[in-house]
């Protein structure tokens, strides 16, 4: 038997949640028709199809015009995207789908299962996730025009989840085949099925995209035009949500020392909703190639210096939840709530590195060791200010090193010029795709950022990581990543911290801007305004 | 007549000077740029948060960034010969494209900049000399000491605060009013309005120094006998401040401009910045932290253009206010 899912009574049942929350939230407002969403982005992509890269700023407008096979609601269920119906055998080697009739291209050609296949193919050799998310795929089978079937060769038991617009494009392949895929100037100007079509790109300022007219949701999308602004200063970005200039951000667009300021601005909204499609976990990264961390005693130590819900309120301003190990609390269906086994206990943290041999000296200093931090945050500085100060009251002296991104690239997955850091990983939709990359000894890769940049070596965690990676059971999937955040709890091949949470900040005016799982990532169809 | 050989002599010895200066000037950019830790690949895989060692490969292959440097500055040059800048492989553009879009924002804000800090600077400066000693005198220098010590982007961020975020009086991110579209008087009203904040913080500096600089020479020259001379022969005392002190005094503080448009171009990586303005500045910063060395270089290089253009330009100012000078 095969598991089928009725996709219209699912879409009516989500329907009918959604319009109860909306009633709960804003009294039942009928959508708007016009206007103009200006949209507040950190950075520029570097390209505007996340079909090459999976930089934030491309991900954010990816959607916009190139849609997905799928949506998904708060709990990462699937819902129809270009997609209408989807099935997976039973042994989950096959994935078919159904797609949406009368779907064209915004150059008019239509979109058929052939578009998908190439797609497929194309993440599958020049996406830089895609390369492990679609390792498996033998074929996509095309037997007619609204049909395609994924072949696997092995069970992939993520794949369901991997089909957001963002993350998996839908590309044409009129425009693609025969072409450089990086260099296309589809990524400048792209052409795709979505609710908005391309208008301009000025470099170094902004993007226009203009309502579809011809979209195959004759109701979406509701606004006239979508103006995505890049604004590259955090303060500048508090300004502008302020004076009305800019009417969303999200992933937290403000400094966080700003939030309580901006709280108080009456026509500004706060809200965590559509972020639940992928979850960072900070943690302190240990090189277990480094002569002071690479004795046990001195990682635990390490742990039992650190008060995770006081680091939290420190660094972060309170906008995290505290996670003892590297698969999210977000993640709930494999998350481990269990606490770490080395509690917060500096006495305990004392007598362990006495155990390893860095007993006190003179001068009270047991070591000296640099710390690094990965700087794309702000709260990096903060998290190093923190550790220096706890691991000084046990005898360790850290010295904070900063440096930009590429440098700090080099440092430790090129160079592996590093005792610890402070890093952060996304956790994506699956720890198969976000997690196992950080722990399995076989991605020791020199010179790849987020690869198991510890260099941690654990037979069993290998085992437990291959095996969740294939395993078709659900069941049996979870207990080899709760098995997983065992071993790694005890092992402390990192520390995990925290997983933040990120806040969209709004003008209240914007309503229905992120009604699935990965929020204003999405296509943003259903957005509206007042007038 | 003078003027016509003058524009010929200036113009002959900077081309003789420029081209030196100019390939001095890749040639060390491109060798201190690859001191720096990282490179292109390292930053998008960094972005992208995740990568494959193919990936990574594959990005360092397409950008030649697995050359040896050698072969790459060659590379770049022998690009150059035919004036191409080179491809940039974050941007997926040309060069050349990516920077001529954003020129000329960036010389509109420094000219406007540079020519608000004149105006301004020079009258502040003759007010000063006028009254020297006496209270306009003194509330101005404490003024111009306080614009002095002041740095542009706490300027600027105290102004959007005021006029932008209080009052709402002024726009302070990007250029123009995005999405709007404007024609004829609005739009050069709209854009006007985009550019008073940045280019009042580019410029206050700049306004101290030249205000400086004019006090000192003017109250110099009044001594000369040049100037008695003038009010011996009874002219208008302004007319004499004028036409006599102030010509005279306008040769420092033309030279010193000119050596500000280098300063001005690096004030602009910050006012730029603060205020969304799409201009160079901003982009060599973004080049930096990206290892964008293409666009660095082009950027780098247009720049010292700008830099000689702008000595050319003083020095046949110079010929202008003072024939004497250059001569011999």
């Amino acid at each position: 038997m095969t598991m089928r899912f009725n996709a219209t009574r699912r879409a009516t049942l989500v329907g009918l949640s959604a319009v109860a929350l909306t009633g709960a939230r804003a009294g039942a407002q009928t959508p708007k028709k016009g206007g103009t969403l200006t949209f507040l982005q950190n950075s520029e992509p570097t390209t505007l199809v996340s079909l090459t890269t999976t930089a934030t700023p491309s991900l954010t407008n990816s959607a916009k015009t190139t849609e997905g096979l799928l949506e998904y609601d708060y709990d990462v269920n699937p819902r129809p995207g270009l997609a209408t119906e989807w099935s997976i055998s039973p042994d989950g080697l096959r994935y078919s789908f159904k797609l949406r009739p009368n779907v064209k291209f915004h150059d008019g050609k239509p979109f058929t299962s052939a578009d998908v296949a190439y797609s497929i193919h194309l993440l599958k050799t020049v996406h830089p996730r895609g390369r492990n998310t679609y390792a498996n795929v033998t074929e996509v089978q095309t037997p007619d025009p609204l049909t395609a079937i994924i072949v696997l060769s092995k069970p992939a038991p993520y794949l369901i989840k991997a089909l957001t617009a963002a993350e998996s494009p839908m590309v044409p392949k009129h425009i693609y085949e025969g072409a450089d895929a990086i260099t296309n100037q589809n990524g400048n100007a792209p052409i795709g099925t979505g609710p908005y079509l391309f208008k301009e790109w000025v470099r170094g300022s902004h993007v226009i995209f203009e309502r579809n007219p011809h979209y195959w949701n004759p109701e979406l999308p509701r606004i006239d035009r979508m103006v995505c602004k890049f604004v590259r200063d955090a303060g500048a970005r508090s300004v502008a949500f302020e004076n009305g200039s800019g009417d969303i951000g999200y992933r937290t667009p403000v400094a966080l020392a700003d939030l309580d300021r901006l709280k108080k601005v009456p026509h500004l909204v706060f809200s965590t909703e559509g972020t639940s499609y992928s979850y960072n976990v900070q943690c302190i990264q240990f090189n277990l190639d480094s002569e002071y961390f690479k004795h046990l005693k001195v990682r635990q130590a390490v742990a039992h210096a650190i008060n995770r819900d006081a680091l939290v309120k420190a660094v972060a301003y309170g906008y995290g939840t505290v996670s003892h190990v590297p698969i999210a609390p977000g993640l709930k269906e494999y998350h481990d709530p269990t606490p770490s086994p080395y509690g917060y206990d500096l006495k305990k943290a004392e007598s362990l590195l006495d155990e390893a041999g860095f007993k006190r000296g003179s001068d009270k200093i047991r070591f000296k060791v640099p710390m690094d931090y990965n700087p794309i945050g702000d709260e990096g500085r903060r998290t190093c200010e923190f550790t220096r100060a706890v691991l000084g009251r046990i005898g360790i002296a850290v010295e904070i090193r900063a440096q930009d991104l590429s440098a700090f690239a080099k440092r430790v997955y090129t160079d592996r010029d590093f005792h610890f850091t402070y890093n952060g990983h996304s956790n994506l939709f699956d720890p198969t795709v976000g997690v196992q990359r950080i722990y399995w000894s076989k991605n020791f890769k020199k010179g790849v950022p987020f690869s198991n940049g510890s260099h941690y070596v654990n037979p069993r965690v290998d085992e437990l990581l291959e095996g969740a990676a294939i395993e078709n059971d659900p069941v049996k999937r979870k207990q080899m990543f709760l098995e997983f955040q065992k071993i790694y709890a005890q092992d402390v091949p990192d520390l995990s911290l925290y997983s933040p949470l990120y806040l969209t900040i709004k003008n209240k005016r914007v309503h229905d801007d992120s009604p699935t799982a990965d929020g204003v990532e999405a296509n943003m169809s259903r957005v509206w305004l007042d007038a | 007549m003078r003027i016509g050989r003058r524009i010929v002599t200036t113009l002959k010895r900077t081309a003789v000077h420029a081209a030196p200066t100019v390939l001095g000037i890749i040639v060390l950019d491109f060798l201190f740029l690859q001191l720096m830790p990282g490179d292109v690949a390292d930053v998008m895989a960094m972005e992208a948060g995740s990568a494959t060692a193919e990936t990574v490969a594959m990005m360092r292959e397409r950008f030649g960034l697995d050359q040896p440097m050698l072969a790459q500055l060659m590379s770049f040059l022998g690009h150059l010969v035919h004036f191409d800048l080179g491809f940039s492989p974050r941007f997926n553009a040309s060069v050349v494209d990516i920077i001529l879009e954003r020129l000329p924002n960036t010389l509109l804000l420094m000219m406007s900049a540079l020519s608000l800090a004149l105006l301004l600077g020079i009258a502040v400066g003759s007010v000063m000399a006028a009254w020297a000693g006496k209270w306009p005198d003194r509330v101005l220098s404490v003024v111009v000491l306080l614009l002095y010590s002041m740095p542009g982007f706490w300027v600027g961020l105290m102004a959007v605060v005021l006029f932008s975020v209080k009052l709402g009086w002024l726009p302070s991110d990007s250029n123009m009013t995005i999405g709007s579209d404007f024609t004829g008087w609005d739009l050069v009203l709209d854009r006007a309005a985009h550019l008073v904040l940045p280019a009042l913080a580019l410029a206050t500096f700049f306004v101290a120094v030249y205000a400086r600089l004019v006090r000192a020479s003017m109250l110099e020259v009044q001594r000369q006998d040049f100037m008695r001379t003038a009010h011996a022969k009874g002219l208008h005392p302004f007319l004499i401040q004028l036409r006599h002190a102030l010509r005279n005094a306008l040769i420092p503080v033309t030279t010193v401009a000119g050596m500000h448009l280098g300063n001005l171009l690096g004030g602009a990586v910050v006012v730029e910045t603060l205020f969304g303005w799409p201009g160079m500045g901003r982009l060599a910063l973004e080049a930096v932290l990206g290892r964008d060395f293409s666009v660095l270089l082009g950027v780098l290089l247009l720049s010292s253009f700008l830099v000689i253009l702008a000595n050319v330009l003083i020095d046949l100012l110079h010929a202008w206010l003072d024939p004497r000078i250059g001569e011999a």
